[in-house]
Formats: structure tokens, sequence, C-alpha cells
């Protein structure tokens, strides 16, 4: 029985919700306000509930009553399930594109995912939000971004994709620059929209080949193409897949597009964790899992994807060990987080990237709303420097933050360990170049345990480094969402725990075998060779143990307050400086990049091209509109008798022209002229 | 051999002269600027016209031209009425006749 589940419902509820906050939402009373504002992804994720029950149904009750195909009564949806807006959206000679959802074992974790944490943050952006100006803005834009971020995952087709691609970054852009008399603000924004943009062109590039060489763009029609013909390997499925990668790097933050993602913390800290952590960011590791099918048939890419992936995890994480502003600091983290999820998509273990994924948007939506509920005890205090000893007025927020830190660090049983634990253990398994890989990964981990334990050591610990400050702890509308993030995050990487084997064996159940196994519909099953259990066991304890290293380093520089991080960054001024200024990526791009384009803007464009032959072209025109202007105008002279003349004279030349007869002067007189022309 | 008297008048001359006259009267109308004499002009042309219409109604033996003359004629009379009231107006409120000044309704 194949039931229509109605996907559209999904990103409709939370457009309405747009629709009406956006529209009205000035004139309506604020608990109204709020009420839409939450009831929209709230019903979006009820209904996702819904069409994953009406899936799994019999997974959980298997004993339920049958109907009569041998499925439960409840109704069983084949995976996967496709819904196509009856009317074509594109239908030009050979070229179909529908507007079309695809639910799969992928769409549904990422849409639990979406809308799930994303209500948690409305939850939580009613209390942190509560009284900025603007209020039903935000959460029209809040809800405008849920709509676009929903039809990203569940489009079945690249260019649907590309809708909610774009869609979520124009809602990125308006909620980065949500304080828009802020410079810095309109600033942040229009520089993630523009650095976005390079890589949409990337993505865009990727469609027009995709469309060139297979005639659609459906994700599945382009996966079963390239099975039937084991010909398409490398070429032009590489600089898809590279095309692909490019889109992938500029909307998730990786080398060398990153740079938006850390000025994208001038936003409310609410949309830097449902954005700039838990979702729109990991839109670029779902487009590449979506599209694995053609980096599967390029190994180059693959390895491109794995090596861009490891290099801005370790990159961005050596910059977070410095920086002084706590958003900043969780903004390089997500920068090098995203990066291991690339890492994982590299070395082909697409369900362990998703893992991670998913467990990431657990702990990182944790420690940015946990950040945002210190900013917000604080009255607004960013820097790190300035807090400290902060348990005592925000027990709660110091709790959960400890959750998410050991989580992110990846100290077990808490969800990064998991996650963080497979992506590497599948990066071990890529041959040689993935032992460099795995040790990259590695040093990336004990360098992340390291600066998460900093700012939870000087954030929380120590002596308060501000007098003037009053903490507070947040409202129970901020907390509650803090407490469940923090179970999910500690709970939620057992997902993939298999204990099918037996709780003693635990090699067997420690390695992700239900995870991927729920998505191996999706993927194929894939098993790396050379695996074995007992390796991933002895790289599980190392990464552990450099978990730990790096907190007991964290411990010892950030535990007290005993001027040694003064003294180190003395003794390594150099470097010191060096990542501070994060590697002055921004001044090589400026001076590269935005000051050529600026100059060529403003004097090539602006004064040869705009003032000069565009602006030169309308004053020509609008000459000689003058000019013969001034001459017909004498004819309007309001000067009655010369119209009366200029009437005499026409009929004048009337009657010539009726009384001569032309045809023998005409040609008389032609002849005249001939022969006075001298023939 | 009949005398230049006992000859009629050849139609060519009467066209002509019915020309001459509207031709005076479109230059009296262009030239002049005494607005009388405008008016007079007009009314020259309208003879001029209506010379040609009996010229040509005598040599057809057609009597539609020369009721079309009345006609001529009765819409002058009425224009003379209204255009002479107009001007004596026209006179009374500005104190001139010359029509370069009457221009009230120029920009």
């Amino acid at each position: 029985m194949i039931e229509n589940l109605h996907l559209w419902y999904i990103p409709l509820l939370p457009f309405a919700g747009f629709l009406i906050n956006g529209i009205l939402g000035r004139r309506l009373p604020k608990w109204l306000v709020t009420i839409v504002a939450l009831l929209a992804p709230l019903a979006a994720f009820v209904w996702v509930l819904n069409a994953a029950q009406s899936i799994y149904f019999h997974f959980v009750f298997p004993y339920a009553p049958r109907g009569p195909l041998g499925y439960g009564t409840y109704g069983y949806v084949p995976l996967p399930h496709v819904e196509t807006c009856p009317l074509a959206w594109i239908n030009i000679a050979a070229l179909h594109i529908d507007f079309s959802f695809v639910l799969d074992q992928l769409s549904l974790v990422m849409l639990l995912i979406v809308t799930g944490v994303g209500f948690l943050i409305h939850v939580y952006s009613v209390g942190y939000m509560g009284d900025e100006e603007g209020y039903a803005r935000y959460f029209s834009y809040l809800n405008l971004f849920l709509f676009f971020m929903t039809v990203l995952v569940l489009a079945g087709n690249a260019l649907v994709m590309f809708v909610g691609w774009e869609g979520v970054g124009l809602a990125s852009y308006l909620l980065i620059g949500f304080y828009f008399q802020k410079k810095s603000a309109a600033d942040a924004g229009k520089k993630a929209f523009i650095v976005n943009r390079v890589g949409d062109f990337g993505f865009l590039i990727a469609m027009f080949l995709l469309v060139a060489n297979f005639g659609t763009l459906t994700f599945t029609e382009i996966a079963a193409k390239l099975g039937m013909d084991p010909g398409w390997n490398g070429g032009v499925v590489t600089v898809i897949a590279l095309c692909l990668m490019l889109g992938a790097a500029g909307k998730s933050a990786q080398l060398p597009l990153y740079i938006w993602l850390p000025d994208a913390m001038e936003g409310p800290t609410p949309v830097s964790a449902l954005i700039h952590a838990a979702t729109m960011v990991t839109a670029g590791v779902y487009m590449v899992a979506r599209a694995h099918a053609v980096f599967d048939h390029s190994p180059f890419a693959l390895s491109v994807v794995a090596i861009v992936g490891a290099a801005t995890a370790i990159f961005a994480a050596t910059i977070a060990l410095v920086q002084n502003d706590i958003k900043r600091v969780l903004a390089y983290s997500t920068i090098s987080q995203l990066g291991y999820m690339f890492l994982g998509c590299g070395v082909a273990a697409y369900s362990a990237a998703i893992f991670h994924l998913m467990t990431h948007a657990f702990f990182k939506a944790l420690l940015f709303l946990a950040a945002g509920s210190v900013i917000h005890g604080l009255g607004g205090e960013q820097d790190l420097r300035k807090m400290g000893g902060l348990w005592k007025k925000l027990p709660v927020t110091c709790a959960v933050t400890f959750v998410g830190v050991l989580a992110i660090a990846g100290i077990p049983p808490f969800a990064g360990f998991f996650s963080k634990d497979a992506i590497l253990y599948a990066a071990f398994l890529q041959g040689p170049n993935g032992k460099i890989l795995w040790l990259v990964g590695a040093i990336t981990a004990l360098l992340t345990s390291f600066y998460m334990f900093r700012l939870w050591y000087m954030a929380f610990w120590g002596t308060s480094r501000s007098e003037d400050a009053h903490p507070h702890e947040s409202p129970w509308s901020m907390r509650v969402p803090l407490v469940i993030l923090a179970l999910l995050s500690i709970c939620g990487g057992w997902i993939g725990l298999d204990f099918s084997n037996g709780w003693g064996n635990v090699e067997s159940w420690i390695n992700m075998e239900r995870f991927s196994g729920f998505l191996a519909p999706v993927f194929g099953a894939r098993v790396a060779a050379g695996g074995s259990g007992e390796i991933e066991l002895y790289l599980s304890l190392l990464a552990v143990g450099l978990a730990a290293l790096g907190w007991l380093g964290a411990y010892l520089v950030y535990g007290a307050d005993n001027g040694l991080p003064a003294r180190l960054a003395g003794a390594f001024s150099g470097s010191y400086r060096l990542l501070a200024n994060k590697y002055f990526v921004d001044e090589f791009y400026g001076a590269t990049v935005v000051k050529p384009l600026l100059g060529f803007s403003k004097y090539i464009l602006g004064w040869v091209v705009d003032v000069g032959i565009l602006g030169g072209l309308a004053w020509l025109l609008g000459g000689i509109a003058m000019f013969t202007g001034a001459i017909l105008q004498r004819w309007q002279s309001g000067n009655l008798r010369s119209y009366a003349a200029w009437l005499a004279a026409g009929a004048a030349v009337v009657l010539i022209f009726m009384l001569v007869p032309w045809t023998t002067v005409w040609p008389a007189s032609m002849g005249l002229i001939w022969k006075v022309a001298g023939h | 051999m009949s005398s230049f008297l006992s000859q009629e008048v050849p139609l060519s001359w009467y066209l002509l002269l019915s020309a001459a006259l509207f031709s005076l009267g479109v230059v009296g109308f262009l030239i002049k600027r005494n607005l009388i004499t405008v008016f007079m002009s007009i009314e020259l042309m309208l003879n001029g016209v209506n010379l040609s219409f009996v010229t040509f109604a005598h040599q057809w033996h057609a009597v539609k031209g020369q009721i079309f003359v009345f006609f001529v004629m009765m819409v002058a009379a009425a224009e003379a009425a209204v255009g002479l009231a107009i001007i004596i107006a026209v006179f009374r409120a500005r104190a001139t006749l010359a029509v370069d000044r009457i221009d009230l309704m120029k920009l």
C-alpha cells in the first residue's frame, strides 16, 4: 500500500509561519507571534515524525496486525518515496525537470535534525530574543530558513536542491545582518552572500554539465546512468564532482571559501546555532552525500574532498586555539568539524559523515546556545578574557557546556566520540594516504579537545575577570532546549551501536554498523578492505587518549589563573600572532581579490564603462533629442498666422503636386540633369 | 469675323480672377496685423471661392453650384455678425486689434 505522505507540508508549514509573521507580525501581539513562530517548526517536525512512523512502524512493532500485502496496517511506504508536483516545472525538448521531493533514509535523518533541532532553537530564541526589536522579523526569517532548508533536504533533483540552496543563503544573509544598523553585521551578511556566490557558481556549472552529459538532474537517474556504463570514470565526471565540491565548500565553509563563517557570528547567537552550526553549513556535506554516485566515479575528486576536509579541519582548529571571542572559537570549531565530515565523504564513508553531521548538530547547537546563554547572562559580553568563574552564577549553562565539550572532544560515551571515531577509522583504512589523513584528523582531535576545554575553563572556572558584570541564569525557555540538546549530545551517538553480537563483544558493537546499515539503501553497503574490530578499538583508544591529553593540557594552562597563557603567547609570539590573525587569510584575500576587484569596479567599470561609455551614450542620445527639439520647437510658435502660413504652403505643395504632369516632367528633368552632368 | 466683344468671356478668365482673389485673401490673412483686415481677407477668400462656384455652375448649366454660393454667403453673413461682435469685445478688453498682441492663451 503506497501512501501519499504529503511531504510538501513539511516545507510549507514554516513558510506559512514566515508569511504570517513577516506580513502581519508587527501588528500582532507578541504572544501570538511566538505561538505562530513555534507552531510552524513544531508542526513540520510532527509531520516528519508522521512520515517516519508511517515508514518504520512495522520495524518498531513487528507484531502489529498485518494488512493483506503483508505489511503493517498502519501503512508501509517503500523508500525512496518520491512525490512530484503534478504540474511540470521545466519541460524543454529532452530536458524534463519536475518539482519533486524525495524521502529516503538520508533525507529522513536530515529532516529530523533540521526540524527537531530547529524547533528547539526556536524555543530558545523566544527567551533569547525576547527583549529585542524586530522580534517578529527575526522569527519570520527563522521560519523562512526552515522552509528553504527542508526544500533543500527533500529535493529529488539538483535544481530543486538549488532552490533551497539559494534560499538558505538568503535566510542566512538576512539573519547575519539582523542587526543591520551595525555596519559590521551588514558587512558580514554581504560577505557571506558574496563568498557563497563563488560556491554557487561551481554548483551551477556542475548542473549544466550534468544536463549536458546525462540529460537529467534527478539524483537517482544520474546514479542509474553512471552505474549502467563503467566508462563513466574520471574526465567529465571529475569536473562535475569538483564543481559540486566548490559549491559545497562555499556553503559548508571549507578551504578556501571558509572566510565568511567566522564573520557570520555577527548574527544573533541562536542563528549561529541553527544556521551556522547545525543545519545550513552542513548542506554542503549533505549535497556531496546526495550526489555520492558522481563522486564514487571519480577517485581524484574524492581524494580532493578528503584532502580539503582534512586540511580545513586542522587549519581551523589551530586558529580556534587562540581566539578570544567565545562565538569565534565555536565558529572555527564548526569549520573544523565540517572538515571532518568532508574527510568522511572523501574516504567514501558517507554514512560516517552523516553520522557526524547529526551528532555535530546536537553538540554544536548545544555549545552555541550555551554560549548564547553566557552572552545573554553577561549582557552581551563575548570576550572570554572578561569571563571566568561563571559556574556559580550559571550552573545549568556550565553543566550543559561541559557535556557539549566532552561530546566534541570525543570522550566516550558522548555523541562526538562515536561519529569522529567512525570517520577516522574509515580514513585509516584508505591505504597509505589514508594514514596521513587519519594522522591529521587525530591531531585535529587533540587540538579540538584542547581549545574546547580552554573555552570551558576560561568561561566558567577561575575567578571572575570582570567586576561590573552581574551574570544571571537564563529563563526556562532557554534552559529547556539546552538540557534536551545536552541529553541528545550524550545519547546521540548510541544509535549507531550494534549490540546484536552481545554486550561483551566491544569490538563488534563499537563500530557503526547499525547507522550505516540504516543508510545502506542510499549509499550502498560499503565494507572497507583491511578493517577489523581490533584496529578500530585501538584507534578509538588512541583518539580517547589524545582527547584526554588535550583536556589535560587545557587544564594545566587555563585551569588556574597562573599567567601561563600569557607566558606561552610570549614564548611563541610569532606563531601566536599568526594564529591570532587567522593566518592573515582575510588580509590576503583583501589584497589579492577584493582590492583589485574594487579597483576594477571603481575605475574600469565605474569610470570608463559607466561614466564614459554608458553615461556618454546617454548624454549623446539626450543631446540629439534636445538639439532636434530646439529646431522643431520653432514650429510650435503659438503664432496662429505662422500655422496658417504653413497650412497655405502645404496646400500649395499639394496643389503643385497635383497640377504638374509628373509623368512627362520627371523623365525630362532627369534627362536635363544627365546632360548638365556632362554626358 | 466676330467682334472681340461679341464673344463670351472664356472660362479661364473667371477662374484666374477667382484664384487671384483667393490668393489676395490668403496673403492678406497672413501678413496683415489688424484684426478687421484679417477678417476682410477671409471674406475675400470666401468670395474668390464663390466666383469659381458660379463659373462652373454656368459652364455646366447646373444649379447646384449657385445654391452652394448662397450657403457660403449665408455662413459668411453669420460669421461676420459673430466675428465683428468678438472683435468689438476684444477691442474693449484689450484696447488693441493687433493680432500679435492677442496672445493671452500662449504660454
